[in-house]
């Protein structure tokens, strides 16, 4: 193919040239010009190299349908676009495209070996042939897979654009604005409705703008949707997914059209629009005809031979030769001819035309060649020729041409339509589906409701040829390399459902979603299990209609926005003191206070060791809280809890274990009832809406006559613990209305009162091990009450912790971590938590599944403690625990470690786990195999510091 | 983006309010110690996991907060109908 810019025509704009490159190599077009249409004016014929066999591939359409020319554009650092079709990328000054999948070059590709051996890969040869084994997937069938094939490369560096989101709402959404399309707008804004029309280029028109006869007609209408008022129409928007209700995503691109220096604002917009009603005017999209040497670059869509004559002066080759199986093929070639191309010659598989048309060819002084099929196409990276014969077998003749037009008839666009499940209907004379009935307010106009003129055309499987099937190279989807034979291989090999032989040939699974190969993919699959394609089916459509960015599916949700960040009254004060921040759910923690250089391990032993030898203190408030209330408080959580709570007398606490009605751990924390009828829950920091929805469900479904009401105060409350033998000498002298004494105040005892003039609920409580306060104040005091403590506590040598600390120390204890320590299928007598379980009580949620025989069956893995034999070892949590490292891999594992830390209080490294049998094992060694080395320790109870529990009761 | 209508707000909301909470019209039994296990697992785990109409719980939780119940049809993905918790599914002759 030898391309050039025609004399005159089109609707570029020849005033306004614009310099662009391609692989490196400086051209001209125009403005008004896509990628592809400038290049194609510019010679160039080869676009690409295919996915599988390196093949040389050119432009085939000029559309969203393209296959081949996908190509990379280069806007700068981080913003490196892949896979765009080349015939969608409007041209600009200084754009920068390459192409893919090639190397070291597009003329000159190593890879292209894979064509020479191609009968060594047909359909279904990754699933065959990389099984085993397995090992070498990692090292070597998938790098060396993904180097040779697969398209562009992903840009690696952060994406710098902005991407906007919004939402519309109208009477009437039209998608698609060809003329259908803008007619079916002007006639909903004539009902007064307001009315959006979205089209996905550059330009409203659709085909009609590569249709002389309609310029006239097409500028009227456009001057009527000017005008009105109640219209807003959307250019260079992709309508992606039709979703419930009618509900469509849409991408509008702000900026990629313009020059880098000129593009400002977002890059894309998201649109989610919802309308009264839909319709959906999205044409119709030309089929390939599937015949030996189709992909020689070159061979293209007579559409887009038409397209790029008519719409942008540019003629595809100096001789082009058109194969029909479609009047529509006809109609291009004169219009091509009236522009000034040269048709060598119309070919046609039918044995019958239209005397109009071959009277219009003869008038033309086109060669027609009726009831014939073009053979072989010579050249490897342009076509030289076509050997065309009579009836695909006759004696053959050679013609010399530079580029071949197919024309295969057409497939209606109904992706939108079938994302809104309408169903489809099998149609003899387009040789397609068409929509049949809605389930959403939509209907389908113009040429995607098989509503237009495209005049009328054979269906054909394969072109006629002397050749077996097996020896052509007769692709179907040019994206992904499949072969006319592969669907015959498909079908040799039992796949019978064209969801089996879409999946095992890959046929229609590219990026293009096989807009130009399920039809034909289907006419081929039809022909080989000789059944009709009705009774066939057709694969599923679903969004995107075609590919779209992250960024324009994130919007907004990016960086500080990407989730909310949720931060304690006291969080600022951890900022000020340089405390190291973690995330917990979407909580923002302090999870370590470092002094001077010290890093985690060193800051972590200091912490602890304040809290076991003096005081620390901690923010807790991002415990979840939950206030009960009504008569029938105690006898709600009674049957929630595993605990016994009525008894539970006001002033005191309570370790409250929930189940799911699973029998299987759900959350934990400590609750005090503050009245008869009033209780104050803490639920971990992770499940408190989990909890608290929860307890709706059953309070609202199953439990309705009770009388309770569930109130979150997580961030009612801030929450300071403070801990350690010296808790009560730093908050006394703040504290006004409670005696703290031990006799007074013992452990688990909750007393409300003031600290440093706020009123306060005063727990007495510990996650450490030690005497210790959790002090509820209202979070707006948070701030003002950590700090009157942390100046009272100075004297005392007061440290405050972060929740790496508050790990270590509740492991020392043993307490467990929901969600840690056990993984949702825990039992409380796996964790050892039978005290807490209400022996008499005759139900709570959970209570039934317990009794399940497996529930208590030998082998359950048990909560207990590990000690490394080299003290100073530290396990991994998560780590794999082995009875006998000594058996052969894979050996059996009894279960891993859940936490793991360095123990000041005891100089040496502490771990819990859960294994299976493993109170049984207490006192044996078990194995830790790790990279290297196999860590020996000793199963213990879950209890390293102060079993008796006489520093906590002090 | 679904619609869907709280029959306690009386109003059409975007899907992203609910949170959805498995079949409906599973009560929990008043005394599950007199189910044996097979029982106690049906209550459990089997569903009726239909292809069309099915009746499910919802939530709506970034709303009134209220669950409700809801028919629902399984291959459109259309709410046939809402209503309150408690009440009998439309239709049935109870």
């Amino acid at each position: 193919m030898s391309g050039y810019r025609l004399s005159t025509g089109g609707r570029i704009d020849r005033s306004r040239p614009l310099a662009f490159s391609f692989d490196g190599q400086g051209y001209q077009g125009f403005a008004g010009d896509s990628l592809a249409s400038a290049l194609v004016a510019s010679g160039v014929t080869l676009f690409g190299r295919s996915f599988k066999y390196h093949r040389p591939r050119g432009l085939v359409g000029m559309g969203p349908e393209e296959p081949n020319a996908l190509v990379s554009v280069d806007r700068g650092p981080a913003r490196i676009t892949p896979n765009l079709r080349a015939p969608q990328v409007a041209l600009h000054e200084g754009l920068m495209a390459k192409s893919q999948n090639r190397w070291p070059s597009l003329k000159f590709d190593v890879a292209a070996l894979n064509d020479v051996f191609g009968a060594l890969f047909p359909a279904g040869f990754y699933n065959k042939t990389f099984m085993w084994p397995r090992s070498a997937w990692e090292h070597l069938y998938e790098p060396v897979i993904r180097q040779l094939a697969g398209l562009g490369d992903s840009p690696v560096a952060r994406d710098p654009d902005h991407y906007d989101a919004t939402y519309a709402h109208c009477d009437v959404l039209v998608v698609g604005g060809g003329m259908a399309g803008i007619a079916a707008a002007l006639d909903a804004a004539a009902q007064g409705g307001r009315v959006f029309l979205i089209d996905e280029q550059d330009e409203l028109g659709g085909g009609a703008l590569s249709d002389l006869a309609q310029w006239a007609d097409l500028n009227a209408l456009k001057d009527r949707l000017a005008a009105a008022a109640n219209v807003t129409v959307l250019t260079r928007t992709v309508a992606f997914g039709y979703y419930h209700q009618n509900f469509i995503g849409a991408t509008q691109y702000l900026t990629d059209h313009l020059a880098p220096a000129q593009a400002d604002g977002p890059r894309e917009r998201l649109w989610r629009i919802r309308a009264g009603e839909v319709v959906l005017a999205q044409g119709a999209i030309e089929r390939p005809l599937v015949f030996h040497g189709n992909d020689v670059p070159g061979v293209m869509l007579a559409s887009a031979g038409r397209t790029l004559a008519l719409r942008y002066g540019v003629a595809v080759g100096q001789a082009v030769v058109v194969m029909a199986a479609h009047d529509s093929g006809w109609r291009d070639a004169l219009a091509l001819a009236q522009a000034g191309v040269t048709v060598a010659a119309i070919i046609d598989v039918r044995g019958v035309v239209s005397a109009d048309l071959a009277d219009a060819a003869r008038i033309a002084g086109i060669a027609v060649h009726i009831g014939s099929a073009i053979t072989a196409v010579h050249g490897r990276h342009a076509v030289k020729g076509v050997t065309f014969a009579a009836g695909g077998t006759g004696r053959g003749a050679r013609l010399a041409c530079d580029a071949v037009l197919m024309a295969g008839g057409w497939t209606p666009s109904v992706h939108l339509w079938s994302h809104a499940k309408g169903s489809l209907v099998w149609n003899d004379a387009w040789g397609a589906y068409l929509p049949g009935t809605a389930i959403e307010n939509c209907r389908a106009v113009g040429a995607c409701a098989g509503a237009w003129d495209m005049g009328t055309g054979a269906i054909t499987a394969v072109l006629p040829n002397r050749r077996d099937v097996r020896a052509q190279k007769a692709f179907v989807d040019f994206q992904n390399d499949v072969k006319a034979r592969d669907i015959h291989l498909a079908v040799q090999e039992g796949m019978r459902s064209i969801e089996h032989i879409k999946r095992y040939t890959t046929n229609g699974m590219a990026t293009d979603q096989g807009k130009t190969s399920n039809l034909n993919g289907l006419q081929i699959a039809s022909a080989a299990l000789g059944r009709p394609v009705a009774e066939i089916g057709l694969t599923t459509f679903r969004p995107p209609y075609s590919p779209q960015t992250f960024g324009a599916l994130m919007g907004h949700h990016k960086d500080a926005l990407f989730q909310p960040v949720r931060k304690s009254p006291i969080d600022d004060w951890a900022r000020e003191q340089r405390a190291v921040f973690e995330n917990v759910s979407n909580w923002r923690r302090a999870r370590y206070f470092p002094v001077g250089g010290e890093d985690m391990e060193a800051a972590v032993l200091r912490e602890c060791a304040a809290v076991r030898n003096a005081v620390g203190m901690f923010d807790a408030s991002t415990l979840g809280k939950i206030e009960v209330v009504g008569p029938d408080a105690a006898e709600f959580l009674n049957r929630m809890y595993t605990n016994p709570w009525k008894g539970l007398a006001p002033g005191r606490c309570r370790y409250g274990l929930l189940l799911r009605e699973d029998g299987f751990i759900m959350d934990d924390g400590v609750s005090a009832r503050m009245a008869d009828d009033r209780f104050h829950l803490t639920t971990t920091t992770g499940g408190a809406a989990r909890v608290l929805g929860m307890m709706e469900d059953y309070l609202q479904t199953e439990w309705a006559d009770l009388d309770v009401w569930l109130t979150s105060t997580t961030e009612q409350w801030a929450v300071i613990a403070v801990q350690g033998p010296r808790a009560r000498d730093v908050i006394a002298p703040l504290v006004s209305g409670i005696d703290l004494s031990a006799e007074a105040f013992p452990h688990m005892a909750v007393r409300e009162g003031t600290i440093a003039g706020v009123p306060t609920r005063l727990f007495r409580v510990s996650f450490t091990g030690e005497l210790g306060f959790e002090i509820n104040v209202p979070a707006s005091a948070g701030r003002a009450v950590w700090e009157a403590i942390h100046t009272a506590g100075h004297a005392f040598g007061i440290v405050p912790y972060g929740t790496e600390t508050m790990h270590v120390l509740r492991a020392e204890k043993g307490f467990i971590i929901v969600g840690q320590d056990t993984d949702g299928t825990m039992t409380p007598f796996d964790m050892g938590l039978d005290w807490a379980v209400g022996k008499k009580k005759p139900d709570f949620v959970g209570k039934r599944s317990l009794a399940r025989p497996d529930m208590s069956a030998p082998g359950r893995k048990q909560f207990i403690g590990l000690l490394t034999e080299d003290a100073q070892e530290l396990l991994e949590e998560g780590a794999q625990v082995v009875a006998d490292p000594d058996l052969p891999i894979p050996m059996p594992m009894i279960g891993h470690v859940t936490s793991s830390y360095r123990s000041a209080a005891l100089g040496r490294t502490v771990a819990l786990a859960v294994i299976a049998d493993g109170r049984a094992r207490i006192g044996q060694t078990i194995f830790v195999p790790m990279p290297g080395k196999v860590i020996r320790a000793t199963v213990t109870e879950p209890m390293f510091y102060d079993a008796q529990g006489s520093r906590l009761n002090a | 983006m679904i619609l869907i209508h709280c029959p306690y707000c009386e109003e059409d909301r975007p899907e992203v309010e609910f949170t959805y909470g498995g079949e409906a019209h599973i009560a929990r039994p008043a005394d599950p110690a007199a189910l044996n296990d097979r029982e106690w697992e049906t209550y459990l785990y089997i569903r009726r996991n239909p292809r069309g109409p099915h009746a499910e719980r919802w939530r709506h939780a970034h709303g009134c907060a209220r669950f409700f119940n809801a028919v629902r049809d399984t291959v459109t993905d259309r709410f046939e109908v809402t209503y309150k918790t408690g009440e009998a599914r439309p239709g049935d002759a109870k």
